[in-house]
């Protein structure tokens, strides 16, 4: 898979490189700031890009700019984020265009490689990946919503979908059967007003959606 | 007896010092300074003497007039010499606060009006006339004083000389001895007169009490403010090298780590064993540095404001919170920092010692004041005096002028509440 780096720390941009080609995707660019970022997916037009947040010039959030700038002219590009701290602001801010193909993560998750090249095929493949850090301060503003109506094991499922994770993977993290996970996710539905009409896949993101909006309102 | 006897002598020899002559100069000098404001307000009754009431107002008040408008000059006059003679320095008052508000209409006219409006108004002008005209010239009286005393004793000494000649002896030392008298007090008076001068000048001339505690009061408030932008630039310093630097190390090691776990599948059981633990071990330092950095300096708070910052810090509370935040524009940054950082060690206090099931944390506008309220349901009974992080909070607040308040009976709840400046 063809990817682009953007990370000024020499010695993590070297370790990202290294753990990427060893799983047997190609890097094409490795850049330090959002600038190199832009030229570089002008220039390649890679499948996949990895940014980190805190770059040079301001070190603020340069990443989560230029990832939307990426969002908005190369729409096909996926896109994982990385910081050090993750803050729902951010998270906000980089699905308000679409929740397809788009991850956020802590950069401490790449400790785990192989979790971590997981959410990047995830991602490749048009899915998400938000850190559970980031979905549990989402959570918390969920409260005056509708959403107050869901169950705490329903919260704890929509936050794993909000995470981009399929059911199998759900019922595996939480040892629950499958079709338990079916059971509340039809009741997330429920409570949330999404009719079968909507669709299977799409209610899914409408509840990701809702789930993320009263997070603006 | 012998030391009582020098110190004795030390004291009545004080008036015969150098510094008695140059108190003399001083005296002279003084009191022709003296002369112009007083000519001032004499020169009308010189030429014209007045015999009605309303002409008697005039010759008063059109000098006194003068005076007054003169009194900056006079003044700075004043210093210049107190500080030339004396080496004594008379502060300068802070300048005049502008009570007209400044002229709608800025012509030349309108703006020399208001100034001396605004002279008239303050009390400073008229505590520099009193000085100029009454303290002054009093003090001065005694200088001139030490000048008959002088005369007196030149008088005395000739009328001494004159009873010798004659032969009665007697008569000529009462004469000589008065003589002596006089000679010795001039010289204290001219002092007496110099250390009044000085001390009324100081008094009249300088900043009042209250002007200096004014003074005083901006300075502090000022280098306070300095403290605190200073500690809050280290933090931020602090934070920067660490992301920049032992982080970025860090999660390089845990990725490598995780990394040779993730390929070397055929080593031995104990070597994979410590590989696993080395990559565990990593990965928790690195997690523990995460939170020890972010409470440094949250870059999301300077970034994008509490409401993003504070939603961070709610959700890693073990205690489950409730967070509003209505702040709809952006406060000072220390004061940001200052609600940010009570929250955060609010919320570590709860976690600590409240037993709550839930905490609740509103942070809201209210006119001038940005407002922090942190309560939670626990048991109550914390002491402020025990070294709880609360010294440390109400201490924070206190540096940007804010206001503490803290409430926790036994069986709960616990509220916390800050009342903060927006800007400082």
């Amino acid at each position: 898979m063809r990817t682009v780096i953007a990370e000024d720390s020499v010695l993590l941009r070297a370790g990202l490189t290294k753990v990427l080609e060893t799983a047997g995707f190609e890097v094409v660019g490795a850049v330090d700031d959002a600038a190199g970022l832009l030229a570089a997916v002008e220039e390649h037009r890679p499948e996949l890009v990895i940014a980190d947040v805190r770059m040079p010039p301001t070190f603020t959030d340069e990443g989560v700019r230029a990832a939307l700038v990426v969002r908005r002219q190369w729409p096909e590009v996926a896109i994982m984020v990385l910081s050090q701290y993750v803050e729902e602001r951010y998270a906000a801010d980089l699905l308000s265009q679409q929740t397809s193909a788009i991850g956020y993560l802590l950069k401490d998750r790449v400790a785990d490689v192989e979790s971590f090249l997981e959410s990047l095929r995830r991602v490749a493949g048009g899915g998400t990946a938000l850190d559970p850090e980031v979905v549990a301060q989402l959570l918390l503003r969920r409260q005056d919503t509708s959403l107050d109506r869901l169950t705490a094991r329903e919260r704890e499922v929509l936050g794993l979908m909000a995470e981009g994770r399929s059911n199998t993977g759900i019922a595996e993290l939480l040892v629950i059967s499958e079709s338990a996970v079916a059971k509340h996710i039809n009741g997330i539905f429920a409570k949330l007003d999404l009719s079968s009409s909507d669709g299977g896949d799409h209610r899914r993101v409408l509840a990701v959606l809702r789930f993320l909006d009263g997070e603006r309102a | 007896m012998n030391a009582a006897l020098a110190s004795t002598g030390r004291f009545l020899l004080v008036p015969w010092q150098a510094r008695a002559w140059r108190d003399l100069w001083f005296v002279v000098l003084s009191s022709a300074l003296s002369l112009p404001p007083l000519g001032i307000m004499v020169l009308a009754w010189i030429f014209y003497v007045p015999a009605y009431v309303p002409s008697v107002l005039v010759c008063v008040f059109a000098p006194l007039a003068v005076v007054v408008l003169l009194s900056p000059q006079l003044t700075a006059l004043r210093r210049a010499t107190y500080f030339e003679i004396r080496g004594v320095r008379i502060p300068k008052p802070p300048p005049l606060p502008s009570a007209s508000g400044g002229p709608r209409n800025p012509g030349r006219l309108t703006a020399v009006g208001s100034a001396l409006a605004d002279r008239f108004r303050s009390p400073r002008t008229w505590r520099q006339a009193l000085f100029h005209l009454v303290a002054c010239p009093a003090a001065e009286l005694v200088g001139v004083l030490s000048g008959v005393a002088w005369l007196g004793a030149l008088v005395f000494a000739s009328v001494a000389g004159n009873f010798a000649a004659k032969g009665s002896f007697a008569l000529a030392g009462v004469q000589f001895a008065v003589c002596l008298v006089l000679v010795y007090l001039a010289p204290w008076l001219v002092m007496a007169s110099v250390r009044w001068d000085l001390k009324l000048a100081a008094d009249l001339l300088g900043p009042t009490r209250e002007e200096q505690l004014a003074q005083r009061v901006s300075d502090l408030t000022e280098s306070r403010a300095a403290t605190v932008d200073a500690a809050d630039a280290e933090r931020r310093r602090i934070e920067r090298d660490l992301h920049d630097g032992t982080q970025q190390r860090l999660v390089s090691l845990a990725m490598n780590l995780g990394l040779a776990r993730a390929t070397l599948t055929d080593l031995p059981e104990d070597a994979r064993a410590a590989l696993a633990e080395a990559h565990e071990e990593a990965k928790d330092t690195l997690a523990e540095l995460r939170h020890l950095v972010r409470g440094l300096h949250p870059v999301v708070l300077e970034d994008r404001g509490l409401d993003a910052a504070l939603s961070g810090v709610a959700a890693r509370s073990p205690v489950p919170v409730r967070l509003a935040v209505d702040v709809p524009r952006r406060v000072s940054p220390t004061v940001e920092a200052v609600a940010y950082f009570t929250v955060s060690e609010a919320l570590a206090n709860i976690a600590k010692h409240a037993q709550a099931a839930e905490a609740r944390v509103d942070v809201w506008l209210d006119g001038p004041l940005l407002k922090v309220s942190v309560t939670d349901d626990g048991v109550g009974g914390a002491d402020a005096g025990r070294g709880s992080g609360l010294n440390g909070l109400a201490q924070r607040a206190a540096s940007v002028d804010g206001g503490f308040e803290f409430s926790s009976p036994v069986g709960g709840p616990t509220t916390i509440q800050v009342e903060l400046p927006c800007e400082l």
